[in-house]
């Protein structure tokens, strides 16, 4: 039991990685990852929804019928989303501001309606908790990772909560903006993944 | 037919215990909502409208009721004298409701300046309402009996090209901080002293 535990939260850490090993979860990917920060705040909001979705549905598996399940899972969803929508704005009100519509995005999500159906319909709630934190975890990494790229590279700081940048490239460093505009997502996003296909290999 | 039943009654269940989850979450986080909204929208509009208050604005605030309106006034002193306040008006627009902040002259029943509080407008499209000052631009000094509608409507504002929704939202708040205006002026001039 808890071997299996261990294994279900570390695959979300690296064998399945959701946005470079699943390639699932795209569209914030590649949106909110401008910086460290934004990153993070939106790695967190959707961990919060996968753990608490997660549960819920493995408590629930065998009494949502299976022909209305993705309407329930839905719902479920939606409702933690929500949740996690006011509590930023009344908590982090700035962070809300920076990431907006793709908070109430986190709904349709594939990676929270994809463990959903593929995890936590079939497993019991411990496990399904693990997989949640393991994914979401994972998740976050990424966006953070993916994020310190961009920032790195497109404004020559990494900066998070406050102002002062805990990260400087020296003063020669000239920041190409490219990186973080759009454009500069998917370059990035591109990058990366062959960088783990690379490491994979071996 | 029981299946038909199960699903019936488990989607029931659980979106009732849902709306009663975010009706609860709803309450409990309004007050603080409010504080945040009050702190990083309306007391930058309000900055913006009025750089050279005398006094804060934000700590004199006051709330009229009459009826079924509830307003809430940010009273203040312009540099020339004559008092002025500021309150917060919606349109709806494209993205859903949008929030004006008017600043009022109270002597010269004229406009001092506007400004978008909150929006959920497209961002780059109707989200210059809020970052291309041009367009509120055009309500600073227009007298409270102005026709704040769009030129296409008989008006005198120019909607924004590409974001005429917006713009009429926006005109639609003004006209409504009019139409409130004109009710509880002799109100609000009374609760200034």
């Amino acid at each position: 039991m808890a071997q299996s535990l261990a294994k279900e939260f570390t695959k979300g850490l690296w064998a399945e990685i959701p946005p470079f090993r699943l390639v699932l979860g795209l569209c914030p990917v590649l949106a909110v990852t401008k910086s460290v920060e934004n990153g993070i705040g939106m790695g967190v909001a959707t961990t919060f929804v996968l753990v608490f979705s997660n549960l819920l549905i493995s408590l629930l598996r065998n009494v949502i019928p299976s022909k209305v399940r993705i309407a329930c899972y839905i719902v479920i969803i939606a409702t933690f989303v929500t949740i996690v929508e006011l509590v930023m704005q009344a908590y982090t009100y700035e962070l809300f501001l920076k990431l907006g519509i793709f908070i109430p995005l986190i709904v349709v999500n594939c990676i929270v309606l994809g463990r959903a159906e593929a995890f936590a319909s079939k497993n019991g709630p411990v496990l399904s908790i693990a997989d949640g934190m393991g994914i979401g975890i994972g998740f976050t990494l990424s966006l953070a990772a993916l994020g310190a790229v961009r920032e790195i590279l497109g404004n020559g700081t990494i900066t998070i909560w406050g102002g002062t940048p805990i990260f400087e490239m020296g003063a020669n460093f000239l920041p190409f903006r490219f990186m973080i505009e759009a454009p500069g997502a998917f370059v990035g996003l591109g990058l990366m993944l062959c960088m783990m296909n690379l490491i994979g290999k071996k | 037919m029981r299946e038909m039943i199960s699903m019936i009654v488990v989607l029931t269940v659980l979106t009732a215990v849902s709306g009663g989850l975010l009706a609860a979450v709803k309450s409990g986080t309004e007050v603080q909502i409010e504080n945040q909204v009050l702190k990083f929208q309306k007391a930058p509009a309000i900055q913006d409208i009025f750089p050279e208050a005398t006094n804060d604005p934000l700590a004199e605030r006051f709330t009229i009721k009459t009826g079924d309106i509830e307003l809430q006034v940010f009273p203040t002193l312009l540099s020339d004298g004559s008092k002025a306040i500021a309150f917060e008006t919606k349109g709806g627009a494209f993205g859903g409701p949008i929030g004006l902040m008017v600043g009022i002259n109270l002597d010269t029943d004229e406009i001092v300046d506007v400004r978008v509080t909150t929006h959920s407008e497209t961002p780059g499209i109707g989200s210059r309402a809020k970052e291309d000052l041009s367009f509120v631009a055009q309500f600073s000094g227009l007298k409270m009996d102005t026709n704040f509608a769009l030129k296409g409507d008989g008006g005198v504002i120019d909607a924004m090209s590409g974001a005429s929704v917006t713009s009429k939202g926006v005109s639609i708040a003004a006209a409504q901080a009019k139409e409130i205006y004109q009710k509880l002026k002799p109100e609000i001039v009374k609760q200034m002293k």
